[in-house]
């Protein structure tokens, strides 16, 4: 009971804090707004600190659920990211009707997502992915009254219905050829038969599906427009993330002797995806889909480093998706906070938003630059250990069109950041009060994009408890 | 019951649900309706359920019919949300039909 208790620890937690949610929401006080976000928030910072003790290694409910310090360590990472998430969407909230259900359906995601990463049986596995995603298409509706919203909620309820239905049908499959649901197990069954190739690509297709790798990307940038700012920066860190995570340790652990078919075929996916996300990148117009296709771009560098097939490569994407929770999070504050003061979303709309705003200003430019991968921000180590480890394969080819992404990638990035500094606009966006908290959230997704990469502490670290795995 | 499951051979069962679970993804790729395209989500995960049952008789362990009943569970769950948001949907543009949908387009 005692160990239960323990190493469930942070899924405790966060049903407590749904639980919380739910009496306030059914109870006959009013609360106002304000308090219920500050009330929210303070119950995350606990959250995300008690994530830091009483870590232990165990397996329980019948080798269904397991624990180990790299576990704790990416549900941290997503705790901060939604933590600060929470903290962004501040302004959002404030004069929203349904503040509880907002934080009951993000933290069941959450939820959803720990049981995922945690899984250790495929049953389990499945009812993680869906208790993350089913919510989610409701948070996509949030804006009840805007029909982009309700457009943008049904196409990734049907996307992820489709995407999760290929996974069942690989599961399925690679359940009939080995017998059992249990992971372990499963690698130790694998014989590289047709049968059982076939479920790896059904399974492949529904992660590539999630992650929105290319040829099943048309979903992202249409859900990524049409959703809130703060559900598409859920989606694009947190249920990205978290999916990556556990496509890695699949692949490393479960379908390690099969190697070298799912290498190849990762290279392929990395390259259509790095090459259609960047171009498709250049030519947009509105902020959000512009940041929609540049996730797209680093889920192709993510999959490079994942080809390696190593230690390092475990080691590089956690220590990326920690960078790009940071650099994609601050990016996405800014959008947040001028979407839900000005409604202004094209990039056009942000000519001349220095000369009004140098705060908002510098923080997008310094995490754009970490997401083009600019030197002395984090996003460049992050990018520069993932080409490391897919340069293992001795696949040079594959490596210089992974640089030459970079350089393209670099173009949209650096028109975005051309239009805020140096172009002049007649009508540039008003100086904008930031609140306290979403000023917090900045200053630590910018603080958070120059410390990690500069401090070499945190990739040992990573790289120590990725042993092995 | 066991023999009556497996008194039709393996392979029957994988190519009916393979051919099961092809309609249904031609159908979500191909059918304009909104509500067909959640029938046919619901007939590949179905197909998904008899391949778990037939399999998990032939491999003599109940894992894949435990499994079948939590599909069931959350395919209604799915359900349930895609239909509430299809109702949001029709009230904003009074038509199931989604070729509508192309509001947000590249």
């Amino acid at each position: 009971m005692n160990e239960i208790l323990i190493l469930m620890k942070s899924e405790w937690v966060l049903l407590l804090i749904i639980i919380i949610f739910l009496f306030i929401k059914v109870g006959s006080t009013e609360w106002k707004n304000e308090n219920l976000l500050y009330l929210a928030n303070i119950l995350l910072l606990i959250n995300f600190i008690l994530g830091f003790v009483l870590n232990t290694d165990g397996i329980i409910f019948d080798e269904m659920f397991k624990t180990n310090s790299l576990i704790c360590l990416e549900k941290n990472i997503l705790n901060l990211g939604t933590l600060l998430i929470s903290l962004q969407s501040y302004h959002w909230l404030k004069n929203h009707k349904h503040v509880a259900e907002f934080y009951m359906l993000l933290l069941s995601t959450l939820l959803g997502m720990f049981f995922m990463i945690s899984s250790n049986n495929l049953l389990m596995f499945y009812l993680g992915l869906e208790l993350s995603t089913i919510p989610l298409a409701a948070l996509a509706n949030f804006d009840l009254h805007k029909r982009q919203s309700s457009e943008a909620a049904f196409k990734l309820i049907i996307s992820s219905a489709l995407s999760s239905g290929l996974l069942l049908f690989g599961i399925s499959l690679l359940y009939g050829t080995s017998g059992t649901l249990n992971l372990s197990e499963i690698s130790q069954h694998l014989n590289g038969s047709n049968l059982q190739l076939f479920a790896f690509i059904l399974l492949l297709a529904g992660f590539a599906f999630k992650i929105s790798a290319v040829p099943f990307h048309l979903w992202t940038a249409d859900v990524y427009e049409g959703s809130p700012v703060a559900v598409t920066s859920y989606l694009s860190v947190i249920s990205k993330g978290a999916v990556l995570f556990v496509f890695v340790s699949v692949l490393y652990t479960v379908f390690k002797s099969l190697g070298i078919a799912w290498q190849n075929m990762l290279i392929l996916l990395s390259v259509l995806t790095m090459i259609i996300g960047n171009l498709f990148a250049i030519r947009q117009n509105n902020i959000k889909r512009l940041l929609a296709y540049s996730s797209i771009a680093q889920v192709g560098f993510i999959l490079a480093g994942i080809s390696g097939c190593s230690q390092l490569g475990t080691t590089s994407v956690i220590y990326f998706i920690l960078i790009y929770v940071f650099s994609n999070l601050g990016a996405f504050g800014v959008v947040s906070i001028i979407s839900s003061t000005t409604g202004k979303e094209t990039i056009s709309d942000y000519k001349g938003l220095y000369k009004s705003n140098p705060f908002l200003s510098w923080t997008i430019t310094i995490a754009l630059f970490s997401l083009a991968g600019i030197p002395p921000t984090a996003g460049f180590f992050g990018k520069f250990f993932l080409i490391m480890s897919a340069a293992q394969n001795g696949n040079y080819l594959f490596i210089s069109i992974a640089a030459l992404n970079m350089v393209i990638s670099l173009y949209y990035y650096l028109i975005l950041v051309k239009a805020i500094f140096m172009d002049k606009n007649e009508q540039a966006i008003e100086k904008i009060h930031v609140p306290i908290l979403p000023k917090i959230a900045m200053l630590i997704c910018t603080a958070g994009i120059i410390i990690v990469g500069l401090y070499g502490e945190i990739y040992e670290y990573i790289f120590k408890l990725s042993f092995g795995y | 019951m066991e023999n009556t499951l497996q008194s039709v051979p393996q392979n029957w069962y994988l190519l009916l649900s393979s051919f099961l679970f092809c309609i249904g993804v031609m159908g979500v790729l191909f059918r304009r309706n909104a509500i067909i395209i959640l029938m046919c989500v619901e007939l590949m995960l179905n197909s998904v359920n008899l391949l778990l049952v037939s399999y998990s008789s032939y491999a003599g362990n109940n894992d894949g019919q435990v499994f079948v009943f939590f599909i069931m569970v959350v395919a209604a769950a799915e359900v349930a949300v895609g239909l509430a948001l299809l109702v949001s949907i029709f009230r904003n543009i009074a038509s199931t039909d989604i070729d509508v949908l192309s509001k947000l387009k590249w």
